[in-house]
């Protein structure tokens, strides 16, 4: 279920629900990246993908890639975002429907037996995250200088 | 079958025991326990925040957006949102009768989404339990302990995961956000390519979904009066069915069974349910707690999901499935299974069904057909019910002149679940608590007797290692006797210095 001739080296994953608030950030972050795709002979190499949350089938999406880098909302990140490596390991979000990157990369190392691709975390510090609210505008603010670090480029060369 | 849990004597008078969050069950849970004066539980709660404004955020919106917007309800199981949603604004466009094209492609969506909801709770959530033990250390208890000891069947797991998320993006058209349902049918048919694409892997599905079968009924059977009694409470069951009784999912009657199988009611028509059933409340609960309406608030209260629906239906219509049916019905000696556990048997029974049904419309010609859209004359209300994974799920519109939603009504699955969740864990709690001292396994019983219901706590945000597993012992003066913390790095940390030990 994975066609190893149309992956592409980059992959970026940015996740949440556009529909709660600032748990929208990543979603936001991918409408950004995607209408920069759309413009020829710019991030040919990054695949673009997005989902409410993280599950164990994502760790099929990392097979062939030469870099990740998840992209999400954080309730904990000083502002305007972090940005840090992830490595494999066994947290306690296993155990939920949603998981963590780390996590994600603990099932890829288990089930193929190989390292993981390099992987990156941006985190957009959010503030709220009620149903049926809009981003607040602080993380708007955070969004454009997350969209700016991003298009900079070294979020994406590869390894 | 009696509501203990609000008829205690002096409730103001009983100890508290809370629990939160949940491991393993998504978003914030919270268990109170409330003990009386022998430490014995007289009450259980089962505290869920997160169903707090779904309607509301359906009203005035336009009905035509409705089975796109409320996928972003829930983010566990949007494809039973976006599905409700369109048979519902199906009923306000006056479709009455799909086209066979569009109805066998949300079929094939459904059963993907199903096949996949219970893969992950089999194979991610709640194989640990059942292969490892209920006692075992709970860093050894969770996925990474199923690849060490069982890599292949966790890698099934993920596979199988994943088949049912192609499932879903080739017939919504996307991973997620799909549009592939829209009011009075869909909005693409399904290619060659997609298809054959899909029956490529199909019978690698089924052969791993008779393994999964196999693998719980020998899990069953190596302790099963154990496995039979765990957290067993007796209920009304309801589910739908086809109109011949057949199992069905997408579209068909209501069925309720009472505790002994004999009929409550039966060909009910869904969009009469609110003749059928009444929704209570509580102080003490954003969730609301449908019943039977009757048999009344204390006696009407019952459960859905696998369980129910595997025990009320009269056949499958799938031959794999409807051979394991039978020996389900079997363990049952006469009577519908009762025991909570049994949950997770049922649902990998559906597991196989699914796996069979998609192989099923995978051969069939009128996936290709360009036949997708029916109108009719527009209605003021629109009602949808589907069996989601987690259980019946009904979405009731009414819209005004210019299409906006004035009214929503909406009881999802957990909901239906409520009150068996909370007899459940009273149940276990029984068993395992008797005193004033909290254990880690006591937690972990606790938990796996909620996580067979696979309740949907969350709404899809993710404020991921916040809330590690807490528990109170909190007497009736509000004093903290007791307290019992599982951090994000599974550590679990002793009692904390408790001022009034006693």
């Amino acid at each position: 279920m994975t066609d190893e001739r149309r992956t592409r080296p980059i992959l970026i994953f940015a996740y949440g629900n556009p529909s709660r608030g600032d748990d929208a950030l990543g979603p936001a972050m991918y409408e950004l990246i995607d209408a920069q795709q759309q413009k020829a002979g710019l991030l040919n190499d990054v695949e673009l993908l997005t989902d409410f949350q993280l599950q164990i089938e994502h760790a099929t999406d990392l097979q062939h890639r030469q870099r990740v880098v998840f992209i999400d909302a954080s309730l904990t990140a000083s502002p305007p975002y972090e940005f840090h490596p992830v490595l494999p390991a066994q947290d306690l979000s296993y155990t939920t429907h949603a998981m963590s990157p780390a996590a994600i990369l603990s099932v890829y190392q288990q089930i193929y037996r190989q390292p993981p691709p390099s992987t990156y975390m941006l985190s957009i510090r959010g503030y709220t995250f009620e149903l049926g609210e809009p981003l607040s505008s602080r993380a708007g603010s955070n969004l454009q200088t997350a969209f700016e670090f991003v298009m900079r480029g070294q979020v994406l060369t590869p390894a | 079958m009696t509501d203990q849990l609000e008829t205690a004597p002096h409730p103001e008078r009983l100890q508290r025991v809370v629990i939160e969050p949940l491991t393993r069950v998504e978003g914030h849970g919270k268990v109170t326990l409330l003990l009386d004066d022998d430490n014995h539980i007289k009450q259980a709660r089962l505290h869920i925040v997160e169903f707090r404004g779904f309607e509301k955020f359906i009203q005035g919106r336009p009905y035509w957006e409705l089975p796109v917007l409320v996928q972003r309800l829930c983010g566990i199981c949007p494809v039973s949102h976006h599905l409700v949603a369109a048979k519902a604004t199906d009923m306000l466009i006056g479709a009455s009768q799909l086209t066979p094209a569009a109805e066998k492609i949300r079929r094939l969506m459904h059963y993907g989404q199903t096949l996949q909801s219970h893969a992950l709770h089999f194979f991610h959530l709640c194989s640990p339990d059942l292969l490892f033990g209920f006692d075992d250390v709970v860093r050894h208890r969770n996925i990474v302990g199923v690849i060490e000891d069982h890599p292949e069947i966790a890698k099934q797991g993920v596979l199988l995961r994943k088949y049912g998320q192609e499932v879903i993006r080739v017939t919504a058209g996307k991973r997620i956000h799909g549009t592939g349902a829209i009011p009075g049918g869909v909005n693409k048919s399904i290619s060659t390519d997609e298809r054959n694409y899909l029956r490529k892997d199909i019978d690698q599905i089924i052969a791993w979904s008779q393994g999964s079968v196999e693998l719980i009924k020998r899990i069953f059977s190596e302790q099963f009066d154990y496995h039979m009694a765990f957290a067993s409470i007796d209920s009304n069951m309801i589910s739908m069915t086809g109109s011949d009784g057949a199992f069905e999912i997408y579209h068909g009657d209501l069925r309720a069974r009472d505790p002994n199988g004999q009929t409550i009611f039966d060909h009910a028509d869904y969009t009469a349910y609110d003749q059928y059933l009444r929704e209570g409340v509580k102080s003490w609960s954003y969730m609301k707690f449908p019943f039977i309406h009757s048999l009344g608030s204390e006696n009407g209260w019952y459960r859905v999901g696998p369980l129910a629906r595997v025990n009320n239906c009269d056949y499958f219509t799938t031959p794999l499935a409807e051979q394991e049916r039978i020996a389900f019905r079997d363990a049952g000696q006469g009577r519908p299974v009762q025991a909570t556990l049994a949950y997770h048997w049922a649902r990998l029974i559906e597991l196989l069904h699914c796996a069979e049904a998609i192989k099923a419309l995978l051969f069939d010609d009128d996936l290709l057909s360009d036949d997708l859209l029916v109108k009719g004359d527009m209605q003021a209300r629109g009602i949808g019910v589907l069996e989601a994974p987690r259980g019946t799920l009904f979405h009731d519109y009414e819209i005004n002149e210019d299409g906006l939603v004035e009214k929503a009504n909406l009881i999802v699955s957990t909901t239906n679940n409520n009150q068996a969740m909370n007899e459940s864990i009273r149940q276990v709690a029984n068993h395992y608590l008797d005193g004033k001292q909290l254990t880690e396994p006591l937690l972990n019983q606790i938990e796996v007797a909620i996580r067979a219901y696979d309740p949907c706590l969350s709404c899809a945000t993710h404020a991921l290692g916040k809330m590690p597993l807490e528990v109170q012992l909190v007497n009736s003066e509000g004093e903290l006797v007791d307290q019992l913390q599982k951090r994000a790095n599974g550590n679990i940390e002793p009692s904390a210095t408790c001022e009034n030990s006693g």
